[in-house]
């Protein structure tokens, strides 16, 4: 495939990605100029890639003045933390019998996790379930259990890893020394998958931090537990009320809507976490592992 | 005897370990599977799901009788097919592209360009589109329009204009999964094949159209199929988030999911909802079948089950 820097398929090729490059970065750039634009500038010139007139006031009101949104971040943050250790842990506990070749009812317990893969019940019933039997509306639970705690997905990555990553030959020589399941679970399997475990944790912490669907179902009236997601989408509800309502409580849902440049600093702190696990989500799936390591 | 109490004094620990997470399963999963019934009933609160009276298929009735079923199946279908062709078509230009690129530092630039969008939020993707259409502040009114000499136009209220917006989105941030997939596919090809081409005096696009796409199609069908046993579902956030629930405009970003959504969340019909949710559900499943079948005689290692 080598070939001369400058061939005609060489200059096709990186103008190509140069602009699609430019297209992706774009928007941030923009999401970012605005949050740090005077907000009478932005209100009276619109969004520009050159902030008019610097300002850091929305920074400065999210810490200082931002109870709600300080609020916001806490839940996200505790919800993601809290939710990404069970996931983890749930997931590689379902996934090391999995792993186990001559565990009786394998094929069955398999069946069981994969078939969740390709059925489900939507939301309808989820709903009526979890407020109905579980009573998790307005509870913190709501963040935390539906959808998210645990996915057929992860499980069966992490059992196809520990089955070609560990050899059975530790299974064997642990258990001629008399190690119970548990401590094989602890001292072999948990070291020796955690690679795999650190990639799936990525993609449960990514999940819980980006969900905003569990809020708009299961969070109504107490919005103290909205995470980051929630509040922002509130405050396009909101604006909508706004645009549509000619009642007289406008004036109070107006004073509730941080500016504009507020909003897009909230959006582009929720962002930042999402640049520090970049890199470890991008090696793998660079790797190409997506694929085939359901089965197995 | 004494095999079967060693045996099970051996494996109970591992059924345990299992335990919680089947626990998890059967309550998120199973039983909303068989909740699914609600579609045939007529739902009342106090009786739930399970004691609610029989409702034969009077939701079923209601559900078809109105356009609606008929403009989100349309919606949801015909998206699918755009995004599954455009996904495909600009994924492989765009993973051969940067395979191509000799500068190692441009080539990580690209995949990490492609592939960032994809880890946002619905939510940050309907403020990043509303940064440009915002029908007073955006930069598409201010800025691009005028310059273009054109009047400014309200997007949020048009319904033609949102087939090609939540293409754009949807490819902007979707392109990467795939791509890379077909990027780790052509790394795997025998570099060997490309030599003997070149002294043949091959040029570029025969060896992409003799090498390269041939030898990602096994991967091109897999994932093809695969999206297509998915074409009844769609990203509830892409068409809940980014048109911004604007009612205007349903008639272009109403898909089953935002139908079965706004059903049941905001006029409180769960009936319809149900009977909708559940149309999906069985349909969906049907056509993920069909496709795992397919994908089976095609490749054998490629299908699911």
């Amino acid at each position: 495939m080598r070939e001369k820097p400058f061939s005609r398929f060489q200059i096709l090729a990186n103008t190509s990605m140069i602009v699609w490059t430019i297209i992706v970065i774009l928007p941030f750039i923009l999401l970012f100029m605005s949050s740090i634009t005077d907000e009478n500038t932005l209100v009276a010139n619109g969004y520009s890639f050159i902030p008019g007139k610097i300002a850091a006031d929305a920074y400065v009101y999210i810490i200082k003045a931002g109870d709600k949104i300080l609020k916001a971040y806490g839940v996200s943050i505790l919800v993601t933390f809290v939710g990404t250790i069970l996931n983890v842990l749930l997931s590689a506990l379902m996934a090391y019998p999995l792993s186990i070749k001559n565990l009786p009812g394998r094929k069955f317990l398999n069946f069981f996790v994969f078939f969740t893969m390709l059925f489900n019940g939507g939301i309808v019933p989820s709903y009526l379930m979890w407020t109905g039997v579980f009573h998790i509306k307005d509870t913190l639970f709501a963040q935390l259990l539906p959808n998210l705690l645990l996915s057929a997905w992860n499980v069966m990555m992490i059992r196809t890893y520990f089955t070609t990553s560990i050899p059975d030959s530790l299974y064997e020589a642990a258990e001629i020394d008399g190690a119970s399941q548990t401590k094989i679970f602890l001292s072999i399997v948990m070291p020796l998958g955690k690679p795999i475990l650190v990639t799936m944790g990525t993609f449960a912490g990514l999940s819980y931090w980006n969900d905003w669907t569990n809020g708009l179902y299961y969070i109504v009236r107490n919005r103290d537990l909205y995470n980051v997601q929630n509040l922002l989408n509130q405050m396009v509800s909101n604006i909508q009320y706004l645009s549509t309502s000619t009642s007289s409580n406008v004036t109070s849902a107006a004073s509730n809507i941080p500016s504009t440049a507020i909003q897009m600093a909230i959006a582009f702190v929720a962002i930042l976490p999402i640049m520090l696990i970049f890199p470890t989500f991008q090696k793998y799936y660079s790797k190409g592992l997506t694929m085939g390591g359901v089965k197995g | 005897m004494i095999s079967k109490a060693k045996k099970m004094k051996r494996y109970l620990p591992l059924y345990l370990m299992f335990l919680p997470g089947a626990i998890y399963l059967l309550i998120n999963n199973y039983i909303p599977m068989a909740g699914l019934v609600v579609a045939f009933k007529k739902y009342n609160i106090r009786q739930g799901i399970f004691g609610s009276a029989w409702a034969g298929l009077k939701n079923f009735e209601f559900l078809f009788a109105t356009p609606d079923a008929w403009v989100v199946t349309r919606n949801t279908i015909l998206y699918n097919l755009v995004f599954i062709v455009l996904n495909t078509v600009l994924g492989i230009l765009f993973a051969i592209f940067i395979c191509d690129t000799l500068n190692k530092k441009l080539r990580k630039m690209y995949q990490s360009a492609i592939l960032f969008p994809f880890l946002m939020s619905a939510v940050i993707l309907s403020y990043i589109v509303y940064a440009f259409l915002s029908q007073s502040t955006g930069i598409a009114n201010n800025s691009i329009l005028p310059a273009l000499g054109l009047d400014p136009v309200k997007w949020y209220s048009e319904a033609k204009y949102w087939p090609f917006i939540l293409v754009f989105v949807n490819t902007w941030k979707g392109i990467g999964y795939g791509c890379l997939i077909y990027i780790a596919g052509i790394n795997g090809i025998d570099l060997a094949y490309y030599e003997a081409a070149k002294l043949d005096g091959a040029t570029k696009w025969q060896q992409i159209k003799c090498i390269t796409i041939p030898s990602l199609a096994p991967t091109v069908i897999t994932l093809t199929l695969m999206s297509v046993g998915r074409i009844f579902y769609s990203d509830f956030g892409l068409f809940y988030q980014v048109p911004r629930n604007s009612g205007m405009i349903y008639s272009t970003t109403n898909v089953i999911d935002t139908y079965v959504y706004r059903g049941l969340m905001e006029q409180s019909n769960v009936g319809m909802s149900a009977a909708a949710g559940f149309y999906q559900s069985v349909v969906g499943f049907a056509l993920v079948l069909t496709a795992n079948f397919i994908v089976k005689k095609f490749s054998k290692e490629n299908a699911l089950f």
